[in-house]
């Protein structure tokens, strides 16, 4: 055993562990936005809410829900019907990212879509707007200080590692998560389908001219960016209280994150989420105060040396 | 006075009906301000304000011929959002009263400009003890918490039952500080030790790695010096971290009757915290809560809410004693002179420093098993009288108390 700058070197690969975990939320958020900027050009600031639905989402799924549904009658009155449907964390992990996307897609044909030739800016007030009415939509029927939700039976307990009890649920993350971007990451960059959607930005309508049908492939990518960020969501759920605000703490780093990693780059997303994660991490042993600063004081270094981003392309 | 007077003769002369009382704009103004969207949006937020409400209510303002009105705002937990507000509310809005104002930095910052404009300032939300210490004023009543009692209530008890090594998880803001310095004092004076701390940022998300730094201390006590969804998160991350099942204990130094709704019998068993006021305590307050709670989404009064209801109630009877509410310091004076009495809190005083005197009881809460309905969450272990529940007049450095 040895020590570095007075930490042992136990607490010190716990510490590492640990930020490698909160990389992985990092990388699956920073991913998802990533996805969407490249493909969609708009910079998707729902995506904290987004997030946050996806953990509601398995909240619901497991305990119930009380749908409004609008009465008949006047004056307009709203009644509740109660639906449980009682599906667990599995459930959860497949059926949330559906259910978020789905109201993702909804979201890209009524208003999105409107904006893709107007400046970034419509887009980022567009989607900042829809966030706030989420979260205090949420926040107002739910409180704020949030819901429980459990780990699931067969990920609980933990392994002893040693220099740290490592928590079965946490190895669970970083592995799914990992598996989950490299996948992403393989099918944008290593497929056909993923060439047709990067021709797709570059020149729509030379793609079309080939009889490919680009608005739908856009919609369904916001679609999968959106559910992306669910599924972050639902993985949260155990770790984090369920509450309304859980995404707006975190999509300011996540959005440091793709500007580290350069807008728009998928493995420059993966790749500054892990390592964003890890300094973190070690930020928060040497100096603790100033863990929720660090990843700011990178961002603006990475801005001033390579404006693009440490794996962008530059324009 | 000038302005008092004028206003009367405004009144007069406008044939106003009520000749006997001048308040000024013929209206006291109560501004209830805290944090209406973030992590202390349930223990305070628009609880407080149905609280002052019920207030105003119960005291019968109207019979009284007194029209009471409440304005509410969001501080955000930040002191520069909150200090425009209160400039807003005194210079243009006309607003006698401020209560509330959880978050510390905000109500230090608070506390200096009601003193300066000369009204009223009523915290129940805020905890730092340094509003009736070297920061107390002539205008301020603390009236629910503070730090001080949190640490003498839970600190003692726990040092008392063999939990003599402590290591502080901190919020990185005057309230977290004043905390853990409070609670490190209790500890040491007990007899206990402390061997470190870490100062989280504020408010913050992910706590396990603060957690591993405090399971790697060794202390027998992790001291929570944070509140809200931090401490929410910070539990349910050591129990997931296996901490404390590996023998250390965990103490929430704060925590309210909505942090252990939200995290859930299952993790939150077995805490032990301090508190002012517990809804299941008697009959008053149960009755107090079925009023409350239908207009707060079901959601159970805190001690923060109970504390604004009281505070709001002994400010009307001085400000009805008085016939005015213009000047601020009178209307302070006039509350530390009369007793207190209210239907939650029972009898009580206001110290020269500021302080509201009541006692304090220590609580635990329940198993899962031993919780009869949603809501049945703790169990009394003791109360602290009141003469004892509170820093002694002396220690606090207020200059109040020593000019």
């Amino acid at each position: 055993m040895f020590e570095v700058f007075g930490v042992s070197s136990q607490a010190l690969f716990g510490q590492l562990l640990i930020g490698l975990i909160n990389g992985s939320f990092y990388a699956l958020l920073s991913l998802g936005l990533a996805v969407i900027f490249g493909m969609l050009n708009i910079i998707n600031f729902a995506h904290g809410a987004q997030y946050m639905l996806g953990a509601f989402c398995a909240f619901f799924l497991l305990n119930g829900i009380d749908l409004p549904l609008p009465a008949l009658a006047w004056p307009p009155a709203v009644t509740f019907v109660r639906i449980t449907p009682g599906l667990n964390y599995w459930w959860a992990l497949v059926l949330a990212p559906l259910i978020v996307g789905a109201t993702g897609i909804v979201l890209e044909r009524l208003l999105l879509r409107w904006i893709y030739r107007l400046d970034h800016l419509y887009g980022l007030l567009l989607t900042f707007g829809l966030a706030l009415i989420i979260e205090g939509v949420f926040r107002n029927y739910f409180g704020s200080s949030g819901l429980p939700y459990t780990v699931p039976e067969a990920l609980r307990g933990g392994q002893n590692l040693g220099f740290m009890f490592l928590p079965n649920y946490r190895a669970w993350v970083i592995a799914f998560s990992l598996i989950v971007c490299l996948a992403t990451w393989f099918v944008i960059e290593r497929t056909k389908l993923g060439s047709y959607l990067r021709a797709a930005t570059e020149n729509p309508t030379l793609v079309r001219a080939f009889g490919i049908n680009v608005p739908r492939m856009i919609t369904l990518t916001y679609g999968f960016g959106v559910a992306l960020a669910a599924l972050a969501g639902v993985m949260a759920a155990p770790i984090y209280n369920v509450s309304p605000q859980m995404g707006a703490n975190l999509i300011i780093v996540v959005f440091a994150v793709v500007v580290i990693g350069g807008m728009g780059s998928i493995l420059g997303a993966i790749v500054t989420g892990f390592g964003l994660g890890l300094i973190e991490g070690l930020t928060k042993v040497f100096f603790p105060e100033a863990s929720n600063t660090v990843i700011f004081v990178i961002m603006a270094i990475v801005l001033l040396l390579r404006p693009a981003g440490l794996f962008g392309r530059g324009t | 006075m000038k302005r008092h007077i004028s206003l009367a003769a405004l009144a007069v002369a406008l044939g106003c009906g009520v000749a006997n009382a001048q308040y000024t704009d013929g209206t006291i103004k109560i501004g209830v301000m805290n944090d209406m969207s973030g992590t202390y949006s349930d223990l305070s937020g628009q609880g407080s304000v149905i609280a002052a409400r019920m207030a105003v209510e119960d005291f019968g303002a109207a019979s009284k011929g007194m029209k009471v009105e409440i304005v509410s705002a969001d501080h955000q937990n930040k002191a520069d959002v909150g200090s425009n507000v209160v400039r807003t509310w005194i210079d243009v809005d006309k607003v006698d009263v401020i209560v509330d104002v959880p978050t510390s930095s905000v109500a230090l910052a608070v506390n200096e400009i009601v003193r300066d404009k000369n009204k009223v300032f009523l915290v129940s939300g805020a905890a730092a003890s340094d509003l009736t210490g070297p920061q107390c004023t002539a205008n301020t009543i603390h009236w629910t918490y503070d730090t001080w009692s949190l640490a003498n209530g839970t600190g003692t008890a726990i040092v008392k039952t063999g939990g003599d090594t402590w290591f502080f998880l901190t919020a990185n803001y005057a309230f977290g500080l004043a905390l853990e310095r409070d609670t490190a004092a209790v500890v040491v004076k007990n007899g206990g030790k402390v061997l470190g701390q870490v100062r989280h940022p504020f408010p913050g998300t992910d706590f396990s790695s603060f957690l591993l730094q405090a399971q790697a201390s060794k202390a027998k006590i992790i001291g929570l010096a944070n509140a809200g969804s931090d401490t929410i998160n910070s539990i349910k991350q050591a129990s997931e971290f296996g901490i404390t099942g590996g023998g250390q204990n965990l103490a929430a130094l704060l925590a309210f009757i909505t942090d252990v709704h939200a995290l859930g019998l299952p993790i939150a068993q077995g805490l032990i915290m301090t508190e002012a006021w517990y809804w299941d305590l008697n009959d008053a307050n149960r009755a107090f809560t079925k009023r409350f709670a239908p207009q707060y989404k079901g959601i159970h009064p805190s001690m923060v809410h109970a504390g604004v209801y009281s505070a709001v109630t002994h400010y009307l009877k001085a400000v009805e004693a008085l016939k005015s509410d213009a000047d601020g310091r009178a209307v302070v004076a006039k509350m530390k002179e009369m007793p207190t009495d209210d239907v939650l809190f029972g009898q009580g005083t206001v110290r020269a420093d500021g302080r509201k005197i009541h006692p304090m009881y220590l609580f635990e809460v329940k198993k899962p098993a031993e919780s009869k309905a949603p809501w049945d969450y703790y169990k009394l272990r003791a109360t602290i009288p009141a003469n004892e529940a509170f820093r002694p007049l002396a220690e606090g450095g207020c200059p109040l108390v020593k000019g």
